[in-house]
């Protein structure tokens, strides 16, 4: 028996797509000794998903191994016949993927496709199996582990159903499971129980795994061994405290600082003065649900104000009353000291102009059937009333304000740029209305790290220049520390704590503000193994916030 | 009984003969992954298929037989065959020209085309020129009725049966061409077809989009009542106006043909005002119509500048498919004896009308094409419109991905 | 299980609804004939004693609303009235107690009923199976030629299909009867040959339809990320159908059958005229022609009743096969 449980040797992966191959992974080489995590890191499009899936000898549809091997055990996957492959998978080779909800098959209960692999393979009878199920969920700390199977996967939430998917790949005590992306699609304060527990049950069964994140932070707790990877390349691949201390490529390096990026603090609020955009106890509801309780905060001339919170804490919401979209039920909303009538409808033009909106996903916030020059000329037209070549070069004006060429973007469609790019577009259709207050609503979160890197240096740039207010809303709190002057963290639709962000970032903090800050990964590799002996298992992710 | 005999016994032939296959790929490929994995009921498709077209070898091969009997059993699969190689080839070549001539768009259009896309493309054109073109086309008018010639001739052209040769097709019980009235059918069956299709998308469309945008009450109302409407199926419904509008156009004097475009226009509408409704929702909810709301824009700016212009495609794929909807619809009635009303050459009513050629089958295959030949021309066109609208469909779902 | 309950009342009150404001439409629509039912029956030259007779056997005297709770009400009673051939006969011959509409619909309703179940008897199976064949072997020959053939056929006129049938299996080949000449009496086999070849017509139309409707629900299901757990769990081709797609499949197959079910509705009224299959879609034809209204309203009432009944099925077939609502949280 060798150490090498997986080789790949020289793999070349193409995609179909416009009725032609292109390629996806370009001759990269991987090796995995028995026991040992592997993490892949990159950027969307990196191929990282695709060279997990083939370490399993598996293709999806579109994509096709057009040179190399792949060897798990001796055995060459690319090669074997489809039932060597299938004796293989489930049974020494598992797969955890990135959405546990829709992973689980709907018409089952949980533990009956718990129970199908050991079954199937032959491993261990149905009672075994399920017995052994409940001691994984037990093992993996989820709640009430007797009965949790069997209840159908849309009853159970989201950061569990990943644990049971972690469970159901531990099922036939596998040598190597695949994580790809676990808990990219969780909340910070979910996603570390689901870490810890991953950590702990990979560690206790000595089973390999090759873990695909592009959360840096994340990887660092998880791996031995860390491969970087861009556009199908591989970049360089060392153990993770060399990889963290000294990478040797320009990419990682570059990688490595975004996380850097800070602005200078701004000397706090001058007593007294008027807030740009003031929030005065607000109540709002969709229908009868009530989702916002009595918010209240202020943002002022030439500050940032983030506001932090997970998905179903009314940050979005917030912006939606600011913004005219959805009238408070009470409480109102002023702009430079006047309040503004609640209804969009009702505002005057000029009020509208001064609020403007960056919206999270770029793509449809870009008519896809006009071009750059006219989405930016729009508001420049409407507001400025400006007509022909004064409005023209206003547009240039713009473009080069966003750092991009006029005469190359003017008349492209927003489907012919980067998703970088079309944010920008974005921004420069919110500046062209002259606004004294931008609503960011997630504007990184859908980007590359180097990218939205890029975004907040040109947010921060422009801030400075113009004078703007940000009302800037993240779940990130890395984009929080760069960004922000205020911080206001939300929970359940109301503002739990709110204050200048070194304030913020230093205790005493409201438990909540403590537990979202605490469970944000840092690029430590011992971060998790401290925070776990802090806080002990009990007081980290949901059952934490339970308690409060 | 003997006919299921025979098939059975076919059966169990080539379930024998894809076993054999599969072993002998097997062996002589050296237990190849292609062969080594294949399942059994691949390889009795592969076999299925092999079959069927050596089949349909032998039955082109008897078609060109000398002894009539044999051939003309075989006539009809010999026409099809043949039909299938000219169009395929025709097809093939229109998407070879498209490749080389026309602008740099046009060309690129057609590297991505499949075949089926550019078989439909030119029948539609066909099809245009026949309906533009069809008084100059066409050997005689479509209701003029030819002096000193017989009426009823017998289609094929024989006169041991009554045909005549200067009349391919035939006459009709007052003597006049059958081929001219199926040249002018293109006019006619076609262009009401598709004035048809245009008032009902303008119709449906519009209340469609209005109801996406506004939403509220105008939304409730309108598809409620659309909900009612759809809840009576088609064909039946239009029956049941048509019924009514022949007594009023007898009354009123118009003709029940315009009634027939107008009752269809409307009960088609619904199904065009179901898919504007959703696809104007789809927009609607778009960030960048909440952008551009915000921005305060108007009512026109909103439909015409941001959400038209994104619906074309889906519409456009829409227009098609209720384009064939409408054209067998009035084909239906018009077959049925209440849609298109003489003396205008409709395909549905010439199908009806030399229908009982088809018992010629045996003695004279050329005869009993007559009612064929119109019947196929409404298939004809309504399958290039669905294999161009399928690739269109197609082209736009994997743009999406 | 009381939430599923819940929804599927409210569906069935919705479809009573629904029919119940179809009858006003049809009647509404009937109501728009100029001039009166009368003088439709009798024709330009009758008596003014003869039209009054007939107007006050239809109750014509009476107001719009008090006629329409009278059709109603004799439609749920089984009384659909007396065609107007009938009453026309009678009235000028001085004939006694012609056929009711009733007796003229009910034994050909049945040999409609006939009819569309041999069609489904031979449509689903075929449809289904080769539906999935399809979405598991997608975009290979076989797919591609089922598209084709599929495409053609949906895009056919039924007609054209019907004698093009005719043509190969009846004239050609001598195989099956081009008539269908129904009566009551008939033994089960003679009629099911009789019905055969507008059954296959029918078919012909339906399960391409069906097929490409199964093709595309189940490329659906199998692009899910489920589906492609459980192929990396190692689990049989096989298994991966039946035990993973096939429960998840079943909601959108039952709607795309109860939905082509309805389609056979429409289709029924040409295959039944090019056949002369004595069914109730010939008699809808022949009575629109005579303009002999109480039938036409009374077909009419019953092809929208069966569309709306099987349009309700397959919503709470769907309802009730959906895990999500069996299940609650």
């Amino acid at each position: 028996m060798t150490d090498t449980l997986v080789e790949i040797r020289n793999l070349w992966l193409e995609g179909r797509s416009d009725e032609q191959w292109n390629p996806i992974i370009n001759g990269v080489d991987l090796t995995l000794k028995r026991g040992e995590v592997m993490g892949l890191i990159g950027e969307s499009g990196a191929g990282k998903s695709t060279l997990g899936l083939a370490a399993m000898g598996f293709c999806r549809d579109g994509v096709r191994i057009s040179n190399g091997s792949v060897k798990f055990d001796g055995i060459d996957l690319l090669t074997a016949s489809a039932a060597t492959k299938r004796g293989l998978l489930g049974k020494r080779i598992a797969y955890v993927a990135q959405s546990a909800a829709a992973s689980f098959n709907p018409a089952h209960k949980i533990i009956d496709q718990h129970v199908e692999g050991p079954t199937q393979h032959n491993v261990m009878s149905r009672a075994e199996s399920e017995a052994d199920g409940m001691a994984l969920y037990e093992k993996l700390r989820l709640p009430d582990p007797e009965k949790i199977g069997f209840r159908y996967p849309h009853q159970v939430s989201g950061g569990q159903l990943q644990r049971a998917m972690t469970a159901m790949a531990m099922a036939c005590r596998p040598d190597l499971i695949i994580f790809d992306e676990p808990t990219t699609a969780l909340d910070v304060t979910t996603q570390i129980e689901v870490l810890a527990s991953i950590r702990d049950i990979v560690k206790d069964f000595d089973t390999a795994a090759i873990y695909i994140t592009h959360d840096l932070a994340v990887v660092a707790q998880m791996a031995d061994q860390i491969k970087v990877l861009l556009k199908g390349d591989e970049v360089e691949t060392a153990d993770t405290r060399t990889m963290l201390s000294a990478p040797t490529q320009d990419y990682t390096k570059s990688l490595w600082a975004v996380r850097s990026f800070e602005r200078p603090l701004k000397a706090p609020v001058v007593a007294g003065s008027v807030p740009v955009v003031s929030v005065q106890n607000v109540d709002a509801a969709y229908g009868k649900a009530k989702v916002l309780h009595d918010v209240s905060f202020d943002m002022h001339q030439g500050r940032t104000v983030a506001v932090v919170g997970e998905s179903g804490s009314g940050k979005s919401t917030t912006a939606r009353c600011i913004t005219g979209l959805l009238p408070p039920t009470s409480g109102q909303i002023s702009f430079g000291g006047e309040v503004m009538p609640a209804d969009y409808r009702k505002r005057s033009k000029d009020q509208l102009r001064q609020v403007q909106m960056i919206y999270q996903m770029a793509d449809t916030a870009l008519n896809p059937r006009m071009s750059i020059g006219q989405i930016i000329a729009r508001p420049v037209e409407f507001y400025l009333g400006l007509k022909g070549r004064e409005k023209r070069a206003k547009v240039d004006a713009l473009l080069e304000q966003i750092e991009l060429e006029p005469s190359q973007y003017y008349n492209r469609l927003p489907s012919e740029l980067s998703g970088g790019q079309k944010q920008r577009i974005g921004i420069a259709r919110a500046l062209a209305a002259e606004p004294k207050f931008i609503i960011c609503d997630e504007v990184t979160s859908a980007l590359d790290q180097l990218v939205a890197e890029g975004i907040l240096r040109l947010l921060a740039k422009l801030q400075d220049d113009l004078k703007l207010s940000y009302m800037f809303i993240t779940h990130d709190l890395a984009t929080v520390r760069a960004i922000a002057d205020e911080v206001v963290v939300m929970k359940d639709g109301r503002v739990v704590e709110a204050g200048p962000k070194a304030e913020m970032f230093q205790p005493p903090h409201h438990p909540y503000t403590d537990l979202l800050l605490s469970s944000v990964p840092e690029m430590d590799p011992d971060w998790l193994t401290n925070l776990l002996d802090q806080r002990g298992v009990d007081n980290i992710g949901d059952s934490a916030v339970g308690k409060m | 009984m003997s006919a299921l005999f025979s098939i059975a016994l076919w059966l169990g032939a080539i379930a024998v003969a894809a076993w054999l296959f599969r072993r002998l790929g097997q062996y002589a490929s050296d237990n190849a992954p292609r062969f080594r994995d294949m399942s059994y009921g691949v390889a009795f498709g592969y076999v299925l298929g092999v079959a069927a077209i050596v089949w349909l070898a032998l039955a082109y091969v008897a078609s060109l037989s000398s002894d009539t009997a044999v051939a003309n059993k075989f006539f009809f699969l010999g026409m099809a065959i043949n039909g299938f190689l000219v169009f395929a080839a025709a097809a093939w070549v229109f998407r070879w020209l498209g490749r080389k001539i026309g602008t740099a768009g046009t060309r690129k259009l057609f590297r991505a085309m499949p075949l089926t896309a550019s078989f439909g493309v030119l029948i539609i054109l066909i099809y245009a020129i026949f309906s533009v073109f069809a008084g100059v086309i066409a050997p005689y008018g479509q209701d003029e009725i030819l002096q000193g010639v017989a009426a009823n001739i017998v289609p094929g052209g024989d006169p041991n049966l009554g045909g005549n040769p200067d009349f391919p097709l035939g006459t009709d019980q007052i003597g006049r061409d059958i081929m001219s009235r199926l040249i002018y059918g293109a006019q006619n069956t076609v262009g009401i077809a598709f004035a048809t299709t245009l008032l009902a998308f303008f119709l449906g469309g519009s209340l469609g989009f209005l109801a996406a945008v506004v939403g509220g009450w105008t939304d409730q109302v309108l598809s409620r009542g659309v909900d009612v409407l759809m809840a009576i199926p088609s064909l039946i419904f239009a029956l049941l106006l048509m019924t009514i509008a022949s007594v009023w156009s007898s009354r009123l004097g118009i003709p029940l043909t315009v009634f027939m475009v107008l009752i269809i226009a409307v009960i088609d509408s619904t199904r065009v005002f179901r898919l504007a409704r959703a696809v104007g929702q789809n927009i609607v909810v778009m960030d960048y119509i909440e952008a551009a709301k915000l921005r305060g824009e108007g009512m026109g700016y909103l439909v015409f500048r941001e959400i038209l212009p994104n619906a074309t495609a889906p519409l456009l794929a829409e227009f098609g498919l209720r384009f064939c909807f409408v054209f067998l619809t009035i084909a239906a009635l018009s077959f049925l004896g209440v849609g298109i009303q003489p003396p205008l050459a409709d395909w549905g009513t010439m199908v009806r009308d030399s229908a009982a050629f088809i018992n010629y089958a045996q003695f004279a295959p050329k005869a009993a094409l007559t009612p064929l030949l119109a019947a196929g021309a409404i298939a004809l066109l309504t399958v290039a419109v669905n294999f161009v609208v399928d690739w269109m469909l197609h082209r736009s779902s994997g743009l999406k991905e | 299980m009381g939430n599923v309950l819940n929804i599927v009342l409210q569906r069935l009150a919705l479809g009573l609804l629904t029919l119940l404001i179809v009858s006003i439409v049809i009647f509404i629509a009937v109501n728009m004939l100029p001039g009166d039912f009368a003088e439709l029956i009798l024709g330009q030259g009758a008596t003014p004693e003869a039209v009054k007779t007939i107007r006050e056997d239809l109750g014509l005297d009476q107001s719009l609303i008090s006629r329409y709770f009278g059709w109603l009400g004799g439609m749920l009673t089984g009384d659909l009235g007396t065609s107007f051939a009938q009453l026309n006969f009678q009235t000028n011959l001085g004939g006694d107690g012609g056929v009711t509409v009733v007796e003229q619909i009910a034994p050909r309703f049945a040999n409609t009923m006939f009819l569309a179940m041999v069609t489904a008897a031979i449509a689903v199976p075929i449809a289904v199976i080769v539906g999935i064949l399809a979405a598991l072997y997608r975009n290979t020959v076989f797919d591609r030629v089922a598209n084709i053939f599929t495409l053609s056929s949906i895009s056919s006129p039924e007609f054209f299909m019907a004698y093009v049938l005719i043509l190969f299996l009846a004239v050609l080949n001598p195989i099956l009867p081009s008539l269908s000449n129904i009566y009551q009496g008939m033994e089960f086999s003679d009629r099911l040959v009789k019905s055969l070849l507008p059954a296959l017509t029918l078919t012909l139309v339906v399960t391409a339809h069906m097929m490409r409707m199964t093709r595309a629900a189940i490329i659906n299901l199998l692009a899910s990320p489920y589906i492609e757990m459980a192929r990396l769990k190692g689990m049989s081709p096989m298994r991966v159908i039946v035990k993973h797609a096939l429960p998840n499949a079943l909601a959108p197959i039952i709607n795309v059958i109860a939905l082509n079910l309805a389609y056979l509705i429409t289709g029924v009224v040409v295959v039944e005229v090019v056949f002369v299959y004595p069914g109730i879609g010939q008699l809808f034809v022949d009575s629109v022609k005579i303009r002999d209204i109480p039938v036409v309203q009374a077909c009419c009432l019953i092809f929208a009743a069966a569309y709306i009944l099987l349009n309700l099925t397959a919503d709470i077939l769907s309802i009730l096969s959906n895990p999500r609502l069996r299940h609650p949280k």
